[in-house]
């Protein structure tokens, strides 16, 4: 087969530390596969697939031994930070321990092996876990009733924003905006672009929290609601939620709460209780459910009873009468579906497992001690880089490393030079509007030797600023690759392997 | 039990340092009027083992695969996942490990994107895939919002024979953006769409699948023509099990092919998660939605990965991003690629044509039952459709008492096909299976 466009020539000239891709270890005759022949009386393929139809040249997939291929992917997976190997301070990403146990539970056959489309009555067992972790959910968030569909947070935002719509629709209301504060997630003013409507910013104030006249300003009856992460992603409580809450449905608008820092909060206060009305959780952060590289998550969505009769269809019911769980389909306000089937069940179940691990007390600590270490690991290291804005923080908290600036050293050389010192680096350049930020978010789960180790590896990378900014410049120097070429890779599109690349072995 | 390791010293040790006399302190910022000030009403905490027992419990009280045979299809079949593809893509390295952000940490997520990258483009005859999507039915309405801004246009053409939850999410998704969304029906007695019947003039995109949810193959080529004739963009939803032996949609003209890729990755698990595979070509290269990675070098001029492209995506672009997506199905996509990589060209090859021959076996059989007959004239693949003297739904519903998972009936998205039932053959099911199957559902019908 011939394909070339988006290729350049090989990127990398040297020799590549990670080994082979998969196709360069390829050699024709060797595989992998074990599969039965049809072995029954059947037609050949030629006389059950038409010509026009049957596929001419076999895909340019590899041909490995399966110990070749066991082999790539372990070394592949050897090449890989995860919170299993070290602590991993992303911010925003709540990047805390993954149970094991879980794992156990969502490969049990009578999970993994469930059909969607199955009979209720097939399925009791699967439904009774979605069911009493949807009601855990909404007692967590003070919401009335909630949909799994969403497979991660922006999808459960995209939901809660049509189903917003949806509400004013009803009410013959068209509006035509969304506010979201500038520190928001990038996948806020998407979400919105993608449910029609166009997003406006308003500022932060200087307490880091959103500008609350700059907001007044900014309500009228064109503005469909606010989203609002709280804390926001300077990990500060937004202290005028109430003022903020009772501003937005004053101009007819609905308060939407974006979950991605729930893990802060979890146990102490709840979402309904400040006045939102729509409420994403992203379980794979406060219910550590692992982030898979970069998914799959479940981002259910719950919302109020006013707004309930607009979930996604189907809804999961309990029959009284009969005594089981069951699809309500019979939804005529829902805004229809959002998911294939029911969402990512897999990962539901292991969030339930972990609910069911920790159980009420244990959830109120989840809060606590991530607080607690956020705080701590401030405290350790504001010294050499200050936080945006002064005070208590939540879960995480931003730093600035502009005071290195004048040695020469960027945020993202801290990061590198962090990697070194034997830590996953935190989230550099976001939020936007702290220059050269470095977002701090510990978790729960690390120990205090552990945040101890990760501070002194912070003023060992700032004071080697000063003295040897060189270093900085330079790192990472302990992993296999050292500051990929990410404008050559944009500028000389390498986006796939072909057959053409086996000759530069 | 919880998983943080504070002792109380630890607790006192660290309020210390920070300054604060306890934990209440750190909330200070929380006003008081909101705050919960009572205990949580959620099920209490349980221990490893009880844990364990509870969810085995719960765990028994459902059927499926594992206990059924299962025949049951629309979507979700019943696949061998390789152990070597469990035991690899389960590894603790990928499975905790996050966004590829820090490349010099990642290279072995972003290498495996890479390669299940290049695997996707081999696969349906692309030249540039993304580093996964939520699902299928998320995979359609990207392509269709990739279709809308390229062509600058709001009408869509679907056909009726693409999964109907694909076609409901695709209403949902862009409920807020104006699209014209048209379905093309499919002709009554070849179950696939007859494509020169649709009027396609302005439009952005014609969508359909193949197989299509019937497990019949559409005229891939002809509609690919007809939609570069009126200026529209061609998106293809394929099986990935059927490449092995279906022409690629690449080949035959698509512009964009997209799928469900839960099949190679992962057992059923109740719908997911799954992944969604979007494949397309050159030229729309910066519509794709969602991560890439892309090979470059690094500092030393060694080869290097990276995510590439992101000046598209949320993180950057914000409200005007090609898509909203930022967490993907990432470990399902490096599970699809070592299942790929497992297969090869071969193991494909044979993987398609045990799908197609026991589906035609079964196919013989069951169109012999008394009553019975095949729906649907013409190829299929992996997928067919039954017509039985009943309620389809109620006599899948009755086949699990014999130990058989069917269905559905199709009466649950066309009225008119009540009656039908689709019957999926995947490798799992051998001849003993298909025969047991077809004489149970002869003694339901006699039962009836």
């Amino acid at each position: 087969m011939t394909m070339h466009a988006t290729a350049g020539a090989r990127a990398g000239d040297g020799p590549s530390p990670g080994g082979p891709t998969i196709f360069e270890r390829s050699r024709p005759g060797r595989r992998a596969w074990s599969l039965p022949d049809a072995g029954l009386a059947a037609p050949g393929i030629e006389e059950l697939i038409p010509a026009e139809h049957r596929r001419a040249e076999p895909p340019a997939l590899p041909e490995v031994s399966e110990l070749e291929l066991v082999r790539h992917y372990t070394r592949l997976s050897q090449e890989n930070w995860a919170i299993d190997v070290g602590a991993y301070p992303l911010g925003s990403c709540s990047m805390k321990y993954n149970p094991k146990v879980a794992e156990d539970v969502a490969a049990l056959p009578g999970f993994a092996g469930l059909h969607p489309l199955a009979d209720d009555d097939l399925v009791q067992g699967a439904l009774e876990v979605l069911g009493v972790l949807g009601e855990a959910l909404c007692e967590l968030t003070g919401m009335a009733r909630l949909t799994f569909q969403p497979a991660a947070g922006a999808q459960g935002e995209l939901t809660g924003l049509l189903i917003m719509r949806a509400y004013h629709l009803a009410r013959g209301d068209v509006r035509k905006r969304v506010i979201v504060p500038d520190s928001a997630h990038g996948t806020n003013p998407a979400s919105v672009t993608l449910a029609g409507w166009k997003a406006q910013e308003v500022p932060s104030d200087t307490r880091g929290l959103v500008d609350l006249s700059a907001l007044e300003e900014l309500l009228d009856d064109d503005v469909a609601g606010l989203m609002l992460t709280n804390p926001n992603t300077l990990g500060l409580f937004e202290r005028d939620i109430k003022r903020i809450a009772a501003a937005v449905h004053e101009a007819g608008g609905l308060l939407y709460y974006d979950g991605a820092n729930f893990n802060s909060i979890v146990g102490k206060v709840r979402p309904g209780d400040m006045g939102f009305d729509v409420v994403h959780m992203n379980l794979h952060k406060t219910f550590a459910t692992p982030h898979g590289g970069g998914g799959p998550g479940s981002g259910p969505l719950a919302v109020t009873e006013e707004l309930e009769r607009y979930l996604p269809a189907p809804v999961l019911a309990w029959s009284e009468p009969a005594g089981r769980w069951r699809w309500d389909n019979d939804r005529p306000h829902s805004i229809g579906r959002i998911h294939s089937w029911h969402g990512n069940f897999g990962i539901d179940v292991r969030a339930y497992v972990y609910l069911r691990s920790l159980g009420p007390e244990g959830l109120k600590r989840v809060a606590e001690r991530a607080v607690l270490n956020a705080n701590y690991l401030k405290t350790l290291i504001e010294g050499a880089f200050p936080t945006a804005y002064p005070g208590t923080c939540m879960h995480e908290f931003v730093s600035t490393a502009k005071g290195l600036k004048p040695h020469g050293v960027r945020a993202m050389d801290v990061a590198k030079r962090l990697i070194d010192h034997g830590f996953h680096p935190p989230t550099v350049y976001f939020p936007l509007v702290v220059e050269e930020a470095l977002m701090v978010e510990p978790t729960e789960t690390e120990s205090r030797e552990t945040l101890d180790e990760l501070a002194a590896a912070f003023n060992a990378v700032a004071a080697e600023a000063a003295t040897d900014p060189a270093a900085l410049h330079r790192a990472p120097t302990s992993t296999p690759v050292r500051r990929p070429d990410e404008a050559k890779a944009a500028r000389h599109l390498k986006l796939r392997w072909t057959p053409d690349d086996s000759s530069n072995t | 039990m919880d998983f943080s390791p504070h002792t109380p010293e630890d607790i006192a040790g660290m309020l210390e340092v920070i300054g604060l006399g306890n934990l209440e302190d750190l909330f200070e910022s929380i006003p008081e009027g909101v705050r919960l000030d009572r205990e949580l009403d959620v099920p209490g905490a349980l221990s490893e083992p009880e844990l364990v027992d509870h969810l085995s419990g719960l765990a028994a009280r459902s059927r499926g695969a594992g206990e059924l045979v299962c025949f049951a299809g629309g979507g979700v079949y019943d696949h061998h996942i390789p152990s070597a593809v469990k035991a690899l893509a389960s590894r603790a390295e990928f499975a905790t490990s996050y966004t590829p952000y820090q490349a010099e940490l990642s290279q072995g997520i972003l290498q495996s994107l890479y390669e299940f990258q290049s695997l996707v483009c081999s696969l349906y005859g692309m030249e540039v895939a993304n580093a996964s999507l939520y699902d299928g039915a998320n995979a359609v309405v990207e392509a269709v919002n990739l279709s809308v801004r390229f062509t600058q246009r709001e009408r869509v053409v679907i056909g009726a024979t693409v999964h109907p939850h694909y076609r409901d999410v695709l209403k949902t998704y862009t409920a807020g953006l104006g699209l014209d969304i048209i379905t093309a029906p499919f002709d009554p007695a070849a179950g696939i769409v007859d494509w020169d019947e649709v009027d396609v003039e302005g439009c952005a995109a014609l969508v359909l699948a193949y197989p299509n949810v019937f497990g019949g193959l559409e005229d891939v080529r002809g509609a690919a023509e007809k939609a570069h004739g009126a200026g529209a963009v061609a998106i293809v939803a394929a099986d990935p099990t059927a490449m092995g032996v279906l022409e690629a949609p690449g080949v035959m003209g698509a512009d964009v092919a997209v799928g469900e890729g839960g099949a190679l990755a992962t057992s059923p698990a109740y719908g997911g998660p799954y992944v969604g595979l979007f494949a397309t070509k050159s030229p729309f290269v910066r519509q794709v939605p969602g991560r890439i990675s892309g090979e470059t070098a690094d500092a030393d001029g060694r080869r290097a990965f990276v995510l590439t492209l992101q000046a598209r995506e949320q993180h950057i672009r914000r409200a005007k991003a090609t898509s909203n997506v930022c967490t993907n199905q990432t470990l399902l996509a490096v599970a699809t690629a070592v299942h790929l990589a497992w297969l090869g060209p071969h193991g494909l090859r044979r993987l398609g044509e045990v799908c197609a021959r026991r589906t035609a076996f079964a196919a013989l059989r069951l169109g012999e039952i008394p009553g019975c007959a095949l729906r649907f004239e013409g190829p299929r693949f992996k997928e067919l459709v039954l017509e039985t003297p009943v309620d389809g739904g109620e006599l899948a519903t009755r086949l699990a008492g014999r130990g058989f998972l069917a269905g559905p009936g199709l009466g649950r998205w066309w009225p008119e096909l009540a009656n039908c039932l689709l019957v999926a053959v995947t490798e799992r099911r051998t001849e003993d299976h298909i025969l047991a199957f077809a004489e149970a559902i002869e003694k339901e019908l006699a039962e009836l």
